[in-house]
Protein backbone atom coordinates (compact mmCIF):
# COMPACT_ATOMS: atom_id res chain seq x y z
CA UNK A 1 0.00 0.00 0.00
CA UNK A 2 2.84 2.52 0.83
CA UNK A 3 4.20 1.63 -2.65
CA UNK A 4 1.18 3.16 -4.17
CA UNK A 5 1.19 6.15 -2.50
CA UNK A 6 5.04 6.89 -3.55
CA UNK A 7 4.06 6.06 -7.59
CA UNK A 8 0.39 7.82 -6.88
CA UNK A 9 2.20 11.09 -5.80
CA UNK A 10 4.61 10.72 -8.63
CA UNK A 11 1.90 10.34 -11.57
CA UNK A 12 0.24 13.37 -9.28
CA UNK A 13 3.61 15.22 -9.30
CA UNK A 14 4.52 14.44 -13.37
CA UNK A 15 1.16 14.99 -14.80
CA UNK A 16 1.05 18.52 -13.33
CA UNK A 17 4.57 19.06 -14.24
CA UNK A 18 3.14 18.70 -17.85
CA UNK A 19 0.52 20.90 -17.69
CA UNK A 20 2.84 23.54 -16.49
CA UNK A 21 4.98 23.05 -19.59
CA UNK A 22 7.85 22.76 -17.17
CA UNK A 23 9.54 19.50 -19.50
CA UNK A 24 9.31 22.00 -22.61
CA UNK A 25 12.71 22.83 -23.89
CA UNK A 26 11.04 25.65 -25.22
CA UNK A 27 10.22 27.36 -22.09
CA UNK A 28 13.42 26.60 -20.36
CA UNK A 29 15.13 28.75 -23.25
CA UNK A 30 12.65 31.51 -22.91
CA UNK A 31 13.55 31.26 -19.46
CA UNK A 32 17.00 31.46 -19.13
CA UNK A 33 16.93 34.57 -21.54
CA UNK A 34 14.12 36.21 -19.32
CA UNK A 35 11.81 36.45 -22.26
CA UNK A 36 8.17 35.53 -20.28
CA UNK A 37 7.19 35.62 -16.21
CA UNK A 38 5.72 31.83 -17.22
CA UNK A 39 8.10 29.14 -15.90
CA UNK A 40 9.41 32.04 -12.99
CA UNK A 41 5.94 32.25 -12.47
CA UNK A 42 5.84 28.29 -11.84
CA UNK A 43 8.45 27.98 -9.90
CA UNK A 44 7.95 31.17 -7.40
CA UNK A 45 4.46 30.08 -6.62
CA UNK A 46 5.26 26.61 -5.86
CA UNK A 47 7.79 27.86 -3.69
CA UNK A 48 5.21 30.37 -2.21
CA UNK A 49 2.91 27.12 -1.86
CA UNK A 50 5.80 25.11 -0.36
CA UNK A 51 6.65 27.38 2.24
CA UNK A 52 3.18 28.11 3.28
CA UNK A 53 2.46 24.94 3.81
CA UNK A 54 5.51 24.14 5.82
CA UNK A 55 4.93 26.98 8.03
CA UNK A 56 0.90 25.89 8.48
CA UNK A 57 2.38 22.16 9.40
CA UNK A 58 5.23 23.59 11.92
CA UNK A 59 2.39 26.32 13.91
CA UNK A 60 -0.29 23.67 13.99
CA UNK A 61 2.49 21.07 14.66
CA UNK A 62 1.06 18.32 12.37
CA UNK A 63 2.66 14.81 12.47
CA UNK A 64 2.81 12.21 9.85
CA UNK A 65 -0.43 9.30 9.02
CA UNK A 66 1.98 7.13 11.15
CA UNK A 67 2.34 9.24 14.09
CA UNK A 68 5.54 11.03 13.72
CA UNK A 69 7.19 14.40 14.15
CA UNK A 70 7.76 15.74 10.66
CA UNK A 71 11.28 16.02 9.14
CA UNK A 72 11.49 19.84 8.33
CA UNK A 73 15.21 19.67 8.64
CA UNK A 74 16.93 22.21 6.65
CA UNK A 75 19.44 20.70 3.76
CA UNK A 76 23.42 21.24 5.40
CA UNK A 77 24.76 24.32 4.10
CA UNK A 78 28.28 23.34 2.16
CA UNK A 79 28.92 27.13 0.79
CA UNK A 80 31.17 25.79 -1.88
CA UNK A 81 29.62 22.62 -3.37
CA UNK A 82 26.14 24.42 -3.28
CA UNK A 83 27.32 27.11 -5.50
CA UNK A 84 29.80 25.12 -7.33
CA UNK A 85 27.53 21.91 -8.19
CA UNK A 86 24.85 25.10 -8.91
CA UNK A 87 26.63 26.21 -11.35
CA UNK A 88 27.17 23.26 -13.37
CA UNK A 89 24.12 22.01 -12.60
CA UNK A 90 22.38 25.00 -13.66
CA UNK A 91 24.59 24.53 -16.85
CA UNK A 92 23.71 21.34 -17.78
CA UNK A 93 19.94 21.77 -17.49
CA UNK A 94 20.13 24.87 -19.96
CA UNK A 95 21.95 22.29 -22.59
CA UNK A 96 19.25 19.64 -21.98
CA UNK A 97 16.47 21.93 -21.46
CA UNK A 98 14.90 19.55 -19.05
CA UNK A 99 15.79 19.03 -15.24
CA UNK A 100 15.91 15.56 -13.63
CA UNK A 101 11.85 15.11 -13.28
CA UNK A 102 11.09 15.98 -16.91
CA UNK A 103 14.15 13.79 -18.17
CA UNK A 104 11.74 11.00 -17.20
CA UNK A 105 8.74 12.85 -18.60
CA UNK A 106 9.94 12.68 -22.09
CA UNK A 107 11.03 9.17 -21.77
CA UNK A 108 7.68 8.34 -21.09
CA UNK A 109 6.48 10.45 -23.60
CA UNK A 110 8.39 8.68 -25.82
CA UNK A 111 11.38 11.11 -26.81
CA UNK A 112 14.30 8.47 -27.40
CA UNK A 113 16.66 11.07 -27.52
CA UNK A 114 16.48 11.51 -23.74
CA UNK A 115 17.99 7.93 -23.22
CA UNK A 116 21.49 9.83 -23.81
CA UNK A 117 21.47 12.69 -20.75
CA UNK A 118 19.34 10.10 -18.94
CA UNK A 119 22.16 7.79 -19.17
CA UNK A 120 25.18 10.49 -19.09
CA UNK A 121 23.70 11.85 -15.72
CA UNK A 122 23.80 8.29 -13.92
CA UNK A 123 27.47 8.61 -14.87
CA UNK A 124 28.02 12.28 -13.71
CA UNK A 125 26.71 11.09 -10.68
CA UNK A 126 28.98 7.59 -10.53
CA UNK A 127 31.84 10.32 -11.51
CA UNK A 128 30.65 12.76 -8.66
CA UNK A 129 31.27 9.27 -5.83
CA UNK A 130 34.29 8.50 -6.88
CA UNK A 131 35.75 12.27 -7.49
CA UNK A 132 34.00 13.36 -4.28
CA UNK A 133 36.91 13.54 -1.77
CA UNK A 134 39.05 15.19 -4.31
CA UNK A 135 36.41 18.39 -4.74
CA UNK A 136 36.42 21.20 -2.34
CA UNK A 137 33.02 20.84 -0.18
CA UNK B 1 -17.96 25.61 -20.59
CA UNK B 2 -14.89 23.98 -21.39
CA UNK B 3 -15.16 20.25 -21.16
CA UNK B 4 -12.65 18.41 -18.53
CA UNK B 5 -11.13 16.57 -21.87
CA UNK B 6 -10.42 20.16 -22.72
CA UNK B 7 -8.95 21.29 -19.63
CA UNK B 8 -6.49 18.29 -19.83
CA UNK B 9 -5.20 18.94 -23.21
CA UNK B 10 -4.31 22.94 -22.58
CA UNK B 11 -1.12 23.87 -21.00
CA UNK B 12 -2.15 25.47 -17.54
CA UNK B 13 -1.69 29.10 -16.55
CA UNK B 14 1.11 29.24 -13.68
CA UNK B 15 -0.81 30.32 -11.17
CA UNK B 16 -2.57 27.36 -11.34
CA UNK B 17 0.08 24.86 -12.13
CA UNK B 18 3.01 26.53 -9.60
CA UNK B 19 0.63 25.99 -6.51
CA UNK B 20 -0.10 22.22 -7.32
CA UNK B 21 3.30 21.64 -7.69
CA UNK B 22 4.18 23.25 -4.36
CA UNK B 23 1.47 20.43 -2.79
CA UNK B 24 4.12 17.83 -3.35
CA UNK B 25 5.75 19.18 -0.40
CA UNK B 26 3.25 18.92 2.46
CA UNK B 27 1.81 15.75 0.33
CA UNK B 28 5.11 13.84 1.14
CA UNK B 29 5.92 15.01 4.28
CA UNK B 30 2.18 14.29 5.73
CA UNK B 31 1.34 11.12 3.95
CA UNK B 32 5.16 9.68 4.40
CA UNK B 33 7.78 12.06 6.14
CA UNK B 34 9.63 12.47 3.21
CA UNK B 35 11.13 15.92 1.63
CA UNK B 36 10.49 15.95 -1.86
CA UNK B 37 13.64 15.81 -4.40
CA UNK B 38 14.91 13.87 -7.37
CA UNK B 39 18.20 13.70 -8.13
CA UNK B 40 19.11 11.61 -5.35
CA UNK B 41 17.19 8.82 -7.32
CA UNK B 42 20.71 8.74 -9.71
CA UNK B 43 22.46 8.22 -7.05
CA UNK B 44 20.15 5.04 -5.54
CA UNK B 45 20.40 3.56 -9.42
CA UNK B 46 24.53 3.74 -8.98
CA UNK B 47 24.44 1.86 -5.35
CA UNK B 48 21.36 -0.28 -7.10
CA UNK B 49 24.27 -1.90 -9.27
CA UNK B 50 26.25 -2.70 -5.59
CA UNK B 51 29.59 -0.60 -6.30
CA UNK B 52 30.69 -0.91 -2.77
CA UNK B 53 33.85 -0.27 -3.27
CA UNK B 54 32.77 3.68 -3.75
CA UNK B 55 32.15 5.00 -0.32
CA UNK B 56 29.36 7.40 -1.80
CA UNK B 57 27.25 4.48 -3.27
CA UNK B 58 27.94 2.47 0.07
CA UNK B 59 24.29 2.43 2.07
CA UNK B 60 21.24 0.51 2.08
CA UNK B 61 19.91 1.67 -1.35
CA UNK B 62 16.46 -0.13 -0.59
CA UNK B 63 15.90 1.39 2.54
CA UNK B 64 16.85 4.63 1.74
CA UNK B 65 15.57 5.35 -2.00
CA UNK B 66 13.35 2.75 -2.45
CA UNK B 67 10.46 5.20 -2.10
CA UNK B 68 12.37 8.06 -4.42
CA UNK B 69 12.73 5.64 -7.30
CA UNK B 70 8.84 4.47 -7.30
CA UNK B 71 8.17 8.19 -6.91
CA UNK B 72 10.28 8.32 -10.27
CA UNK B 73 8.46 5.45 -11.96
CA UNK B 74 5.09 7.88 -11.18
CA UNK B 75 6.86 10.09 -13.19
CA UNK B 76 7.39 8.29 -15.81
CA UNK B 77 3.79 6.57 -16.00
CA UNK B 78 2.73 10.34 -15.77
CA UNK B 79 4.64 10.43 -19.41
CA UNK B 80 3.33 7.49 -20.70
CA UNK B 81 -0.14 8.25 -19.31
CA UNK B 82 -0.18 11.83 -21.38
CA UNK B 83 1.91 10.98 -24.29
CA UNK B 84 -0.63 7.52 -25.34
CA UNK B 85 -3.73 8.83 -23.83
CA UNK B 86 -4.01 12.33 -24.17
CA UNK B 87 -3.91 15.00 -27.10
CA UNK B 88 -1.21 17.52 -25.82
CA UNK B 89 -1.66 20.99 -26.92
CA UNK B 90 0.91 23.33 -26.12
CA UNK B 91 1.00 26.81 -25.11
CA UNK B 92 2.06 30.19 -27.41
CA UNK B 93 5.54 31.16 -26.72
CA UNK B 94 6.51 34.69 -26.08
CA UNK B 95 7.29 36.37 -29.51
CA UNK B 96 11.04 37.11 -28.25
CA UNK B 97 11.60 33.00 -28.13
CA UNK B 98 9.59 31.94 -31.27
CA UNK B 99 11.11 34.35 -33.56
CA UNK B 100 14.96 33.49 -32.55
CA UNK B 101 14.23 29.89 -32.46
CA UNK B 102 12.38 30.47 -36.49
CA UNK B 103 15.83 32.08 -37.07
CA UNK B 104 17.77 29.66 -35.86
CA UNK B 105 15.59 27.09 -38.10
CA UNK B 106 14.28 24.98 -34.75
CA UNK B 107 10.89 23.93 -35.26
CA UNK B 108 8.07 24.15 -32.19
CA UNK B 109 7.27 20.39 -31.51
CA UNK B 110 5.74 19.65 -28.73
CA UNK B 111 8.02 20.26 -25.66
CA UNK B 112 11.29 18.78 -27.08
CA UNK B 113 12.85 19.76 -30.63
CA UNK B 114 13.68 16.25 -31.34
CA UNK B 115 14.71 17.47 -35.07
CA UNK B 116 17.52 19.10 -34.20
CA UNK B 117 18.43 17.30 -31.55
CA UNK B 118 18.62 13.61 -33.47
CA UNK B 119 20.55 10.48 -33.31
CA UNK B 120 21.11 11.27 -36.34
CA UNK B 121 22.38 14.82 -36.34
CA UNK B 122 25.39 16.46 -35.05
CA UNK B 123 24.07 17.81 -31.73
CA UNK B 124 23.55 14.94 -29.45
CA UNK B 125 27.02 15.72 -27.74
CA UNK B 126 25.27 18.39 -26.31
CA UNK B 127 22.66 15.76 -24.70
CA UNK B 128 25.49 13.96 -23.28
CA UNK B 129 27.74 16.98 -21.92
CA UNK B 130 24.63 18.51 -20.23
CA UNK B 131 23.62 15.05 -19.04
CA UNK B 132 26.78 14.85 -17.11
CA UNK B 133 26.56 18.56 -15.69
CA UNK B 134 22.81 17.49 -14.59
CA UNK B 135 24.55 14.39 -13.13
CA UNK B 136 27.67 15.22 -11.51
CA UNK B 137 26.07 19.00 -10.28
CA UNK B 138 23.20 17.99 -8.45
CA UNK B 139 24.59 15.48 -6.73
CA UNK B 140 27.35 18.12 -5.70
CA UNK B 141 25.14 21.10 -4.90
CA UNK B 142 22.87 18.59 -3.00
CA UNK B 143 20.27 18.61 -4.67
CA UNK B 144 18.03 20.15 -8.04
CA UNK B 145 15.45 21.89 -9.00
CA UNK B 146 12.80 19.81 -6.72
CA UNK B 147 14.77 19.23 -3.94
CA UNK B 148 16.44 22.63 -3.31
CA UNK B 149 14.37 25.15 -5.46
CA UNK B 150 11.27 23.83 -4.04
CA UNK B 151 11.69 21.65 -1.02
CA UNK B 152 14.72 23.90 0.10
CA UNK B 153 13.89 26.90 -0.90
CA UNK B 154 10.84 26.12 1.16
CA UNK B 155 12.28 25.37 4.30
CA UNK B 156 14.01 28.66 4.24
CA UNK B 157 17.31 26.83 3.54
CA UNK B 158 20.35 28.95 2.93
CA UNK B 159 22.31 26.22 1.16
CA UNK B 160 19.45 25.81 -1.37
CA UNK B 161 18.94 29.63 -1.78
CA UNK B 162 23.22 29.58 -2.74
CA UNK B 163 22.53 26.52 -5.00
CA UNK B 164 19.62 27.64 -6.94
CA UNK B 165 21.46 31.44 -7.48
CA UNK B 166 24.01 28.98 -9.00
CA UNK B 167 21.18 27.05 -11.26
CA UNK B 168 20.02 30.70 -12.84
CA UNK B 169 23.78 31.96 -13.50
CA UNK B 170 25.28 28.44 -14.80
CA UNK B 171 21.24 28.15 -16.81
CA UNK B 172 21.84 31.70 -18.50
CA UNK B 173 25.38 31.59 -19.66
CA UNK B 174 24.97 28.19 -20.57
CA UNK B 175 21.69 28.94 -22.63
CA UNK B 176 23.59 32.02 -24.27
CA UNK B 177 26.53 30.13 -25.59
CA UNK B 178 23.84 27.44 -26.86
CA UNK B 179 22.00 29.84 -28.93
CA UNK B 180 24.74 32.20 -29.74
CA UNK B 181 27.72 29.61 -30.48
CA UNK B 182 26.04 26.02 -30.60
CA UNK B 183 22.53 25.63 -32.37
Amino acid sequence: MRKVIFILLGFYFGFILIKSEAVSWYRIVEMFQFQSIHLFGVIGSAVGVGTLSILLLKVLKVKSIDKEVLDISKKKLLPKSNIFGGLLFGAGWALVGACPAPLFIHLGLGNWIIVIPILSAILGVFIYGITKKYLPH
Amino acid sequence: MKSILEIIEQPWPWYVSGPLLGLIVPLLLVLSNKQFGVSSSFRHLCAATGVKSVEYFNYNWKKKGAWQLLFVLGVLIAGITVGTVIELKVGVLSKGTASQLTQKGIEVNGFFPIDTFSFSGVFWWVLILGGLLIGFGSRYAGGCTGGHAITGLSTLSLASLLSVIGFFIGGIISTLILLKYIL
